[in-house]
């Protein structure tokens, strides 16, 4: 009895050991996720992760710091060492639309993220169920025409890029749609394909998680997808629409120009391998290459597009 | 069939039996932990199963998934404080039976619930998994409103002792639920321009506290020992374990159904899962005025729900991409990395992958049995020889590591001792912590269904049509009905009834 004690003690000490080690061992960089697992910011730094290790020999360790969509990592950031073993995700237009949305409480504001790249984005993606009436986005807007407000859009969350991409539709089609929110691209998704709602303003991801059983109708890239060569970009159909949710990393203010530049270059060279990109694309990614020196160009445009969104919804005046 | 064989055969491999085993057992450590949940416990993994194959990565997920649910009904049992979401439910019966000196009977059949929840759930998914599919799919927002206030109902039949004082914890619950920034609308809400409320209130911690920090008080107020000790140490109470197990058997059948229903309905989950169950469980049982008191029943009813879920949620992740629960979302993020494509096709196309993985999923729930029995032996002897002294401080720590890990923030800590300091008052007056999770937990699925449901009728102009006039709504509010007015009913009948005798 004594001897098997000792080994059950044994198992369950080295199955301790083994899952410590497996998130801490080398630690190198710490990758703050400022949202939950599972997510697609998750998704694609664990892709980054396999990578990290290969080309720089340095382990890329992924934390997690949900909460209030991300507010409640991005307000403590600039706590953080600022040495360039830390980098935290950042994303658009979470972190310029809730410092506009939630004044007070947002806890931080833009300017206090040292974003450094930009590395991918998820296209705002027009959607229908497989069986749907409407066939091509030009049949979802003269149905839009024809009854003001019935056209009913799943989407994830408010102020979320899925919300703000109907607002532009709206400005730039000339149309009156209902945004349905709700938490999280899943339920938005079951909405979706259980019929509760017309259609789903959703990501080029959710396509491919969804396959054959929904239909895309139009998407808010600048160039069409290869993994969907015969979907029309809205820009085609003749909206001047390029909306997602644009996902990078940021770095405490105090930290170097230095620093910036190297963490920048590494991901970079990450973005340039080509199975990575495969991957990427094959999952509905779009690969974007901005660096540090394109990052404060990058964050002006997309600043002027958000705010006059915002304006539009009468969150500035 | 043959092909089925194959599958069979090939979740068998040495490496998939070994990562099996290993799943099973974190997943029971980290699952009995408080704090430290299944999605935690899936996440971490993740990276680990790049460097295997498709079906060995899903294999050992699914393994520590499963024995993570498992694990929370340990540290429900032992020390009042459900180590999972799932296992709220858990802690009415289970931790009773502990005071009573039945804790390791409690172990035992909490081990073996689990066991048959696991199975049943798997077997859905193997044999039905498409046609439930569609069932989810069936509920929309008004559906999930509905189903939120069903929950409420049970309240009513949850809570032990004044029924007011237990709405007033579940109004208590869902104005708490309220806090944050809404889903629909963005608005901010209560939040006192804190901006760690911004994101709600974190249940995880706030369930340590409400439930863990009273009972931590109390052992260190109150004399004698934390449970009182089982009159036979030596044996596991295997055969009366499995003679209760036996007797209920249709009552385990009935928890691993309303588990696996449950389960396949996105967002739902664990905890509403072994709710529900227990509810059911304890408004149709002959022992009605033994639940809460440690009656293995209720026990059995939770326990099979929740290890249920595991297997019901993967049918929408399999077949629609939907994740059904949390542990799920992440699962699922590890198949698109794999270059797996959920759907139909996934049944079809990739069939041998999928079917090696429920097989697989069948081998965690099968070693779980005997692991879980061995393991659960040690956690309650520790429990129950290891000296107060040292008992407290331990689980303290773990309170507090368990609160801190789930954002890695030192605010969840300070926020799980308020809630343990409010839980400890609130104790003292009589309220029982469990309706105000259940409202913390009901409030935001009924709210969001209510105005989802209430902005897509008014696009449709049939708001009405739309909370009343749809089939499943129907049913689930003549559910409420009957529930609600059948206490009325039956108090008027046996008046008469006693009436007529004298």
């Amino acid at each position: 009895m004594i001897k098997l004690k000792s080994i059950i003690s044994k198992i369950i000490a080295s199955s301790i050991i083994l899952i410590m080690s497996v998130a801490y061992a080398n630690a190198q960089l710490t990758n703050i996720i400022p949202f939950g697992p599972g997510g697609e910011s998750d998704v694609t730094a664990r892709l980054q992760q396999k990578y990290y290790k290969e080309m720089f020999n340095e382990d890329m360790v992924i934390q997690y710091k949900p909460g209030g969509g991300g507010a409640v990592a991005w307000q403590t950031l600039n706590s953080e060492k600022s040495d360039g073993s830390l980098i935290m995700g950042a994303n658009l237009p979470h972190i310029i639309m809730q410092p506009i949305a939630n004044k007070e409480t947002a806890g931080y504001t833009t300017s206090d993220l040292n974003v450094f790249t930009f590395f991918h984005y998820t296209p705002d993606a027009i959607l229908v169920e497989a069986s749907s009436p409407h066939k091509t986005f030009k049949d979802l807007v003269a149905f839009a025409k024809k009854n003001p407000g019935k056209l009913t859009l799943s989407g994830s969350g408010t102020y979320s890029a899925n919300h703000l991409l109907t607002i532009q539709l709206e400005q730039k089609a000339g149309i009156k749609t209902t945004y349905v929110p709700f938490k999280g691209t899943g339920a938005a998704n079951q909405a979706l394909l259980g019929k509760q709602v017309e259609g789903s303003a959703g990501y080029s991801t959710v396509a491919i998680q969804l396959g054959d059983k929904a239909r895309m109708l139009a998407i808010a890239s600048d160039k069409r997808l290869p993994a969907f060569p015969d979907v029309p970009t809205l820009k085609e159909l003749g909206y001047d629409i390029v909306s997602g949710a644009y996902r990078g990393y940021a770095l405490p203010k105090s930290a170097s120009t230095a620093t910036k530049k190297k963490l920048s270059d590494r991901l970079m060279k990450i973005n340039a391998d080509k199975n990575f990109v495969k991957t990427m694309e094959d999952g509905g990614y779009v690969v974007i290459n901005v660096g540090h020196d394109q990052v404060d160009k990058f964050m002006v445009e997309q600043k002027k597009i958000n705010e006059s969104i915002a304006k539009n919804l009468g969150l500035i005046k | 069939m043959t092909s089925l064989f194959a599958d069979f055969l090939s979740s068998l491999s040495l490496l998939n039996v070994s990562l099996a085993f290993m799943g099973v057992l974190a997943g029971i450590i980290i699952g009995a932990l408080p704090g430290l949940s299944a999605t935690m416990a899936v996440a971490v993994l993740v990276p680990f199963t790049f460097s295997l194959n498709p079906s060995s990565a899903l294999i050992v997920l699914g393994a520590v998934y499963t024995g993570a649910i498992f694990g929370g009904s340990w540290s429900a049992i032992l020390i009042n404080t459900p180590g999972t979401p799932s296992a709220v439910a858990t802690t009415f019966d289970g931790y009773a039976m502990a005071k009573n000196g039945n804790g390791d009977l409690a172990m035992s059949v909490s081990c073996m619930s689990s066991f048959v929840g696991g199975i049943v759930g798997v077997t859905c998914l193997a044999l039905f998994a498409p046609p439930l599919a569609s069932i989810s799919l069936a509920f929309g927002p008004t559906e999930y409103f509905w189903l939120a206030i069903l929950g409420l109902t049970l309240i009513s039949t949850l809570a032990e002792g004044d029924n007011i004082k237990s709405l007033i914890g579940a109004c208590l619950g869902l104005l708490l639920s309220m806090i944050g920034i809404s889903v629909v609308g963005g608005d901010m809400r209560l939040t006192g321009n804190i901006s760690f409320l911004n994101s709600g209130i974190e249940i995880v911690s706030a369930m340590i506290g409400l439930f863990c920090i009273p009972v931590i008080l109390d052992l260190t107020s109150l004399k004698g020992k934390h449970l009182t000790e089982s009159e036979s140490p030596k044996s596991l109470r295997l055969v009366e374990a499995f003679s209760i197990m036996f007797k209920n058997k249709l009552e385990s059948l009935r928890g691993s159904l309303i588990g696996t229903f449950i389960g396949i309905l996105p967002g739902a989950g664990g905890s509403i899962a072994s709710i529900v169950s227990y509810g059911e469980a304890k408004r149709t049982s002959k022992k009605k005025d033994n639940f809460g008191k440690g009656e293995p029943e209720g026990l059995i009813a939770s326990e099979t729900a929740n290890n249920a879920t595991v297997g019901g949620g993967f049918i929408p992740t399999l077949c629609l991409g939907i994740p059904g629960t949390p542990p799920d979302a992440v699962i699922l993020g590890a198949l698109l990395i794999q270059g797996i494509k959920t759907g139909d096709t996934l049944f079809t196309q990739q069939s041998d992958i999928v079917y090696t993985f429920i097989f697989g999923l069948a081998l965690a729930t099968i070693i779980m049995l005997p692991l879980g029995l061995l393991m659960g032996r040690y956690a309650y002897k520790f429990i129950i020889k290891v000296p107060k002294e040292i008992l407290i401080p331990s689980i303290i720590f773990l309170t507090i590591i368990g609160s801190y890990s789930i954002q890695n923030s030192i605010l969840n800590v300070y926020f799980m001792f308020f809630f343990g300091l409010i839980g400890w008052v609130l104790n003292r007056a009589g309220f029982k912590a469990s309706p105000i999770v259940l409202g913390l937990v009901l409030g935001g699925i009924a709210e969001q269904g209510f105005v989802q449901a209430y902005i897509i009728g008014n696009a449709q102009e049939a708001i009405l049509a739309n909370f009343f006039a749809r089939p499943i709504s129907i049913v689930i509010i003549f559910m409420i009905t009957v529930g609600l007015l059948y206490p009325v009913f039956k108090d008027k009948f046996f008046k008469k009834k006693k009436l007529a005798h004298d």
